[in-house]
């Protein structure tokens, strides 16, 4: 183990044994990095005795071309070349033995085009690394070279919106309740309700895939009825994201395929397929035109923890190349985890061309997407209508806010609970293009809304004393931010 | 507006109700509230002379003044019309004092946006049938809420073409001025004598315009007072003998036809500092930094002006 | 029936008052308004009718309203709708559009359903003002 047996100081570079990765050229404190390297920044804490820039040098060397003892096979390469290379170590403010690890790799390390190739490097085996405690993937800077090599975005958000024809508002959404258990008549019912009432979605929730209740087919097909019904009633573009996870590819492709045929706007798989089925699929998607939704489920094992695993927003920056038209990223006042500032700075990963760095939002780098166009974000999970301001405030008109509990749970019926929430929606953003200070009279905008909309009175009146109040683990280093 | 919901015509329920006669107005808040002191104070810093039009938009400023507080007391019956024109030969500060007129028109509440839209005959009238009535529309458009300025308005009255396409512009500004008077103030402006004829074969007009100012020539003395502030402003200096020689040149440019005012003031400053650089370049060698500043008299005496030749610059 | 297509289809229809508010955030944000109309609301016809070009360099929305007047005039039971557009790099799209005038009655549509094998049933929607050819529907 090179951290901890440091090899003896007269040591040649390329004698035999073991050479502490620094010195073996993973730590380079004057190395600057090119335009065109991948950049990642780590938080770890060394195990006990073990020097933090030999630590972060072993990080460096492990996710990219070393192994534990010299082999004479790297004098065969250009190694200098290939060699990922520490050049800055900070501690963490606030914190011992805690430190943020910046690393440059060269391009050349990696396939053109592939997240698997990519994480397999970065997040491979380095983080079952003895001589560390901890390691997280806080952040990546990816260049235009290396984001250019994949399709990003089967659509993107300015496609999307042209397509459904949906202009000045954030998107509404829900998911179908109860998640598991209803038969494929009984769920087309709740999406035709849902979508008349006025949203602009609905969605199979993340495990509804093709079990014993409800088999995909039968589940496309009644909830296709739903949509074109809902479509008749209103005028508008509907879409219920049809999900397709399933045991294989050929499963996947099978079922996209169907959704396709049926005419379904929109289709949805799960984060758990791994990025390889991701990629795929967004390629499927581009090809037929199809919208592709994103369900992170599974993301909170590896992301939600500050000590260990990978932020949610390199997860963001990975969704974005592999090419996914939405992803649910956080809703900031709901049920889920989720940051103010932090959730802010996903969203900026996720929607903008040019991100600045922000020690604010836990952003460590500049990212220039190169014109990849944007996600759509997704906010899910214990929102209601009573907090559209706040939603509007911290998330932005590109988004779709998805209210399941909050529309199928309205006692006057699932098209009232849709109604609700859309009424909330354009009476708040007419507001705030108004220039009302939309965000303090907030409740008084809604009150006065659902004078003429009972529909809203009632969604008022039921969830007026919910919130999620708890403290956020997943935190910018720089400044302590109330959780909402 | 969000609150008019319920009753969505409901707006225009914004009518005072009479106050009583013995209640008292404050003239000074409100004047000190619409900021017009200020900007009246601008004007007389930005432009020297000009005494008998400061003194024009001051008596409107006040006219203005006392029209909105009588409003507020409902001793008025609806808005007055605005439309003014400006005469005077070019560089009199027409479109200055315009630029400001728009301001006060602002700060009173007479226009909701106080910009200026500069218009000639080529920006309303079209080349062909059914051209003109969509520029003039679009250059409408654009001033409403603020006011439209056209300059050398005769322009637009071509009566030795009997299919002249100005006339069609002529008419749909005169709907305007009627139409649109709470969203927008036309100024016309150009040469003294050209309006008159204009305002005489367009009694339209004459008759929708409220207030006619007229912007006198500069005096020798004003436009000397105009000189000395340019070439400070862009940090030259006279000498006294070149002084002396553009207070000349001006006396002998202003027989000239074409004078244009402080606009041919600044041409002949341009003209001065090309010459003077013209100057320093051939003499060469080393300078001091009062030399770039100077303006020599040879750098005046040079002009044509002097060599009697010329029509006009 | 209502359709609800554009930005605040679930409100009461707007005032002018209030469309004005809405234009005046369009030309705040810089965007040129415009103004079109149809008889064929079908969701998926894209090209409604341009009531002229799209006003670019305006200061003040009185001058919209005017357009969107003569407009109402012209076509008193057509679909009018107001759009603000965005040219910024990365967007070069519609920022905001929405409904100023409908028709008295909004016959609106049908699922028109063609069975296939397997269960699969193809749809298409049927807008029942298109019934009567262009220039006759609302009337």
């Amino acid at each position: 183990m090179a951290a901890s047996t440091k090899g003896s100081p007269n040591k040649s570079r390329w004698s035999a044994g073991v050479t502490p990765y620094a010195d073996m050229g993973y730590y380079d404190a004057d190395y600057e990095p090119k335009d065109t390297d991948i950049l990642c920044v780590f938080r770890f804490v060394p195990q006990e005795g073990i020097d933090a820039i030999e630590a972060a040098a072993a990080v460096a060397g492990e996710s990219s071309t070393a192994t534990w003892t010299v082999v004479w096979t790297d004098r065969l390469t250009a190694y200098e070349h290939y060699q990922a290379k520490c050049y800055r170590v900070d501690p963490v403010p606030g914190k011992e033995n805690e430190y943020f690890a910046y690393i440059a790799y060269d391009l050349d390390l990696f396939e053109e085009g592939s997240i698997a190739n990519m994480t397999s490097s970065i997040i491979g085996n380095v983080f079952g690394f003895k001589a560390l405690k901890s390691l997280r993937l806080e952040d990546m800077r990816i260049p235009p070279h290396y984001t250019k090599t994949f399709q990003g975005p089967a659509h993107g958000i300015v496609m999307e919106r042209e397509y459904l024809n949906k202009y000045g508002r954030p998107l509404l959404g829900a998911t179908t309740k109860p998640k598991l258990g209803l038969s494929a008549r009984n769920y087309g019912r709740v999406v035709y309700e849902a979508l008349r009432g006025g949203l602009d979605f609905v969605k199979d929730d993340e495990n509804i895939n093709s079990q014993p209740f409800m088999r995909w087919r039968d589940r496309f097909l009644y909830c296709m009825e739903g949509v074109q019904r809902a479509m008749a009633e209103t005028g508008e573009i509907k879409g219920h994201y049809l999900n397709v996870t399933a045991a294989t590819m050929e499963d996947m492709y099978e079922r996209a395929e169907f959704a396709k045929e049926i005419g379904s706007v929109i289709i949805m798989v799960d984060l758990t397929v791994g990025y390889t089925a991701l990629q795929s699929i967004a390629k499927w998607a581009r090809k037929n035109g199809v919208i592709l939704h994103l369900h992170r489920a599974g993301h909170s094992t590896y992301t939600r923890q500050k000590s260990h695993g990978v932020s949610f927003r390199v997860i963001s920056k990975w969704m974005r190349l592999t090419g996914v038209d939405h992803i649910h990223a956080g809703t900031i006042v709901g049920k889920l985890e989720g940051d103010p500032n932090t959730v802010r700075g996903f969203y900026d990963t996720l929607r903008e061309n040019k991100v600045a760095p922000n020690p604010v939002y836990g952003l460590f780098f500049e990212q220039d997407w190169a014109s990849v166009p944007g996600v759509m974000p997704v906010a899910s999970g214990g929102i209601h209508a009573g907090q559209m301001h706040q939603l509007l405030s911290y998330l932005g008109e590109d988004v779709v806010l998805q209210f399941g509990g909050g529309t199928i749970g309205h006692p006057d019926g699932i098209a009232e609970g849709a109604t609700a929430n859309r009424v909330a929606l354009e009476a708040m953003i007419q507001a705030r293009n108004e220039g009302r200070d939309y965000v303090n009279e907030g409740p008084e905008i809604l009150q006065r809304a659902a004078r003429w909309s009972p529909s809203l009175a009632k969604a008022l009146e039921i969830w007026k004393d919910i919130t999620f109040n708890f403290e956020s683990t997943d935190t910018p280093d720089v400044v302590a931010t109330p959780s909402m | 507006m969000t609150d008019e919901q319920t009753t969505p015509q409901a707006e225009g329920a914004n009518i005072q109700t009479p106050a009583e006669d013995t209640a008292l107005v404050d003239i000074d808040t409100a004047y000190r509230e619409a900021n017009v002191q200020q900007l009246l104070d601008e004007l007389d810093r930005e432009l020297i002379g000009l005494k008998p039009v400061k003194s024009r938009i001051r008596e409107i400023a006040s006219l203005l003044l006392i029209e909105l507080l009588r409003e507020k007391v409902s001793l008025s019956t609806e808005r007055p019309t605005l439309h003014m024109s400006f005469t005077g030969r070019p560089g009199t500060g027409k479109t200055t004092v315009a630029l400001r007129m728009a301001k006060i028109l602002h700060h009173l509440g007479f226009v909701r946006k106080g910009h200026l839209v500069v218009a000639t005959r080529d920006d309303l009238v079209g080349q062909y049938v059914g051209h003109t009535a969509p520029k003039t529309k679009e250059m409408l458009k654009r001033a409403m809420g603020g006011v439209l300025f056209i300059d050398e308005a005769y322009y637009l009255y071509r009566p030795e073409n009997e299919r002249d396409y100005g006339q069609e512009a002529i008419e749909m500004l005169l709907q305007a001025m009627e139409n649109h008077r709470d969203n927008l103030v036309v100024i016309l402006a150009g040469y003294k004598d050209r309006m008159d004829t204009f305002f005489q074969s367009n009694p339209g007009f004459h008759s929708r315009i409220a207030h006619h100012i007229d912007f006198p020539d500069y005096s020798l003395d004003e436009l000397m007072e105009i000189a000395e502030l340019m070439v400070r402003q862009q940090m030259y200096v006279f000498d006294d003998p070149s002084r002396q020689a553009f207070c000349e040149y001006l006396e002998l440019r202003m027989q000239r036809p074409h004078f244009s005012n402080a606009r041919s003031v600044r041409n002949a400053i341009d003209r001065i500092k090309m010459r003077q650089a013209s100057r320093l370049v051939q003499q060469g060698g080393l300078i001091a930094k009062e030399e770039l500043a100077r303006i020599d008299v040879s750098d005046i005496r040079q002009s044509r002006v002097f060599q009697g030749e010329l029509n006009g610059q | 029936m209502r359709i609800t297509q554009g930005t605040f289809s679930y409100l009461p229809d707007l005032s002018d008052d209030q469309i004005k508010a809405q234009v005046q955030y369009c030309l705040d944000n810089d965007w040129p308004v415009s103004v079109e109309y149809t008889d064929d609301p079908h969701p998926r016809n894209v090209y409604w009718e341009m009531w002229g070009k799209p006003m670019f360099d305006l200061k003040d929305p009185e001058g919209v309203m005017q357009e969107i007047n003569e407009c109402r005039q012209t076509f008193p039971n057509h679909y009018i709708r107001v759009n603000g557009y965005d040219r910024r790099l990365g967007r070069q799209t519609t920022a905001l559009s929405f409904i100023v005038n409908r028709p008295q009655e909004e016959p609106g549509f049908r699922v028109d359903r063609v069975e296939m094998n397997d269960r699969v049933v193809k749809y298409t929607l049927h807008s029942y003002a298109t019934d009567k050819p262009k220039g006759q529907r609302y009337e």
